[in-house]
């Protein structure tokens, strides 16, 4: 069965085809970052206005890739939720139009089961159950996930997501916004003795996260010590060692605690080297085996959306004729399809 | 009125202090600081205040947070990523003001002419690791918390 996967939760338009038997045939992407570049974040307007120029375009381009007809089509999957509530509304209008106009059964999505399941698109899947750490400018979240639809929530960020901690104090840094990646470069060039951040929420049980006082922690170094390129370097180490070690010691507590033997690391920040180094070494040490979507599927893409929607219109979901977005959608109130 | 703050702990109680000086009417209120300053600090400390007991997110990236405590309505705005003020209108704010709740505004400049005027107006500058807290009341409700905060230490 071939199931057409629609993405606008966020500012990236994704469109995929996801055949059942064949794997993945077709994925397309479009980013709005030069778009929302200018002004330093993301316009919620112009954000839907692009999604509405190019969803379809996006899926005549896959279509032909996957060398697809309309009558090859078994279902149509779209991100329901959680995201910016116009974004939303265009895949879910274009998506639901479709596969009524094609006779064909409707899946909403949950734009974060996508994401949890965007490693089975790869040659070596994880098998259920794994443990999930989720780590984007939006989210930080630890999920246990024992099949489609079973979702466990064992820990999240009771503040600013990892993401959303890099890109902040990257800003504060000089290095614009956002500046996660700028960051990560600068501090290669970091001393990491220099300065010492705290391990948020790493001395009490539980595994929750919190970001927030590390960006505290950052303007208080470089308000106490001045900003010239070597001090930036060294606060930048600082910083990036500080979330490094903290998910590390968060996800290795999760192996811990569940006894599972597999972590699926997934979101913008997993594409972190030193992060992937440190949960390479943590998993060795645990007897764990880790995991990552490839690079383009770690972000938002339409790809994770056709594979979750695939599993879910071959269990027999279909949603009526309506369609609706759900911008607040929690994870764990999902069911197995 | 100023207050220093040399920690974390008295920023939160800072937050629950102005809650309390708030009473039950709505507020809105505008909260001026850099990056770091502890801007989401005091609106942490002023939703536990009011007896919030959950998680208090940045809404950096959803732009608003609604909290509902007890028969009171909170929202928590983060204007950061906002590009242009007119974008809020496409956030809703006007169904979000016609409610009689408190607002509670970081980076409310992005805002500009799309946000009704505060009640209060909240500086809170960098003293090297400790932090200045300002309260500027704009109206005569605004004067009355400010006052109350001042009075009730």
């Amino acid at each position: 069965m071939r199931v057409v996967g629609i993405e606008t939760s966020c500012d990236e338009t994704g469109v995929a085809i996801y055949d059942s038997a064949r794997g993945l045939l077709a994925h397309a992407l479009h980013s709005q970052v030069a778009l929302h570049a200018e002004y330093g974040g993301v316009v919620p307007e112009l954000a839907s206005r692009d999604h509405v120029r190019k969803v379809l375009p996006l899926l005549r381009q896959v279509m032909n890739q996957a060398d697809t007809r309309p009558d090859d089509i078994g279902g149509v999957a779209y991100t329901a939720g959680p995201g910016l509530a116009g974004a939303l509304l265009v895949g879910a209008a274009v998506g639901r139009s479709l596969a009524w106009a094609w006779g064909v059964p409707a899946v909403a999505v949950h734009h974060m089961e996508g994401h949890l399941l965007a490693p089975m698109l790869e040659d070596d899947p994880p098998a259920f159950p794994f443990v999930a750490l989720l780590v984007s400018g939006g989210h930080t979240q630890l999920v246990r996930v024992d099949g489609v639809g079973r979702y466990t929530i064992l820990g999240e960020s009771l503040d600013d997501a990892a993401g959303e901690a890099f890109d902040k104090t990257a800003k504060l840094l000089g290095l614009g916004y956002p500046g996660g990646p700028a960051l990560a470069r600068l501090a290669q060039r970091g001393d990491p003795k220099r300065f010492h951040f705290p391990r948020p929420m790493t001395n009490r049980p539980g595994l929750d996260f919190s970001f927030s006082g590390l960006k505290t922690f950052a303007v208080n170094s470089l308000q106490m010590q001045g900003g010239d390129d070597q001090t930036r370097a060294d606060i930048a180490r600082a910083f990036q060692d500080a979330v490094v070690d903290t998910l590390a010691i968060k996800c290795r507590r999760a192996l811990q605690q569940t006894g599972l033997e597999r972590l699926v690391v997934s979101g913008g920040v997993s594409a972190n080297t030193a992060l992937r180094e440190r949960l390479g070494r943590i998993a060795g040490e645990e007897g764990a085996q880790v995991f990552y979507p490839r690079l383009e599927f770690c972000t938002d893409n339409g790809a994770m959306i056709a594979y979750a929607g695939c599993r879910r219109v071959q269990a027999g979901q279909a949603e009526p004729l309506a369609f609706f977005a759900t911008p607040r959608w929690p994870l764990d109130v999902l069911a197995p399809p | 009125m100023e207050i220093l703050i040399p920690h974390e702990d008295e920023m939160l109680a800072l937050g629950a202090r102005l809650a309390q000086a708030c009473g039950h009417s709505g507020a809105i209120i505008f909260l001026h600081g850099e990056l770091g300053a502890g801007k989401t600090t005091l609106v942490r400390g002023f939703l536990r205040g009011l007896g919030h007991a959950g998680k208090v997110k940045s809404p950096t990236y959803t732009l608003v947070e609604p909290y509902e405590i007890g028969q009171r309505h909170i929202y928590h705005f983060d204007l950061y990523r906002l590009a242009g003020p007119q974008e809020l209108e496409y956030l809703g704010i006007r169904d979000f003001l016609e409610k009689n709740a408190i607002f509670l505004v970081e980076w409310p400049e992005r805002g500009a002419h799309y946000l009704p005027p505060p009640d209060i107006e909240v500086h809170i500058d960098y003293a090297g690791s400790e932090r200045v807290v300002r309260f500027e009341p704009r109206t005569v409700a605004g004067k009355n918390a400010v006052l109350q905060l001042g009075s009730n230490p």
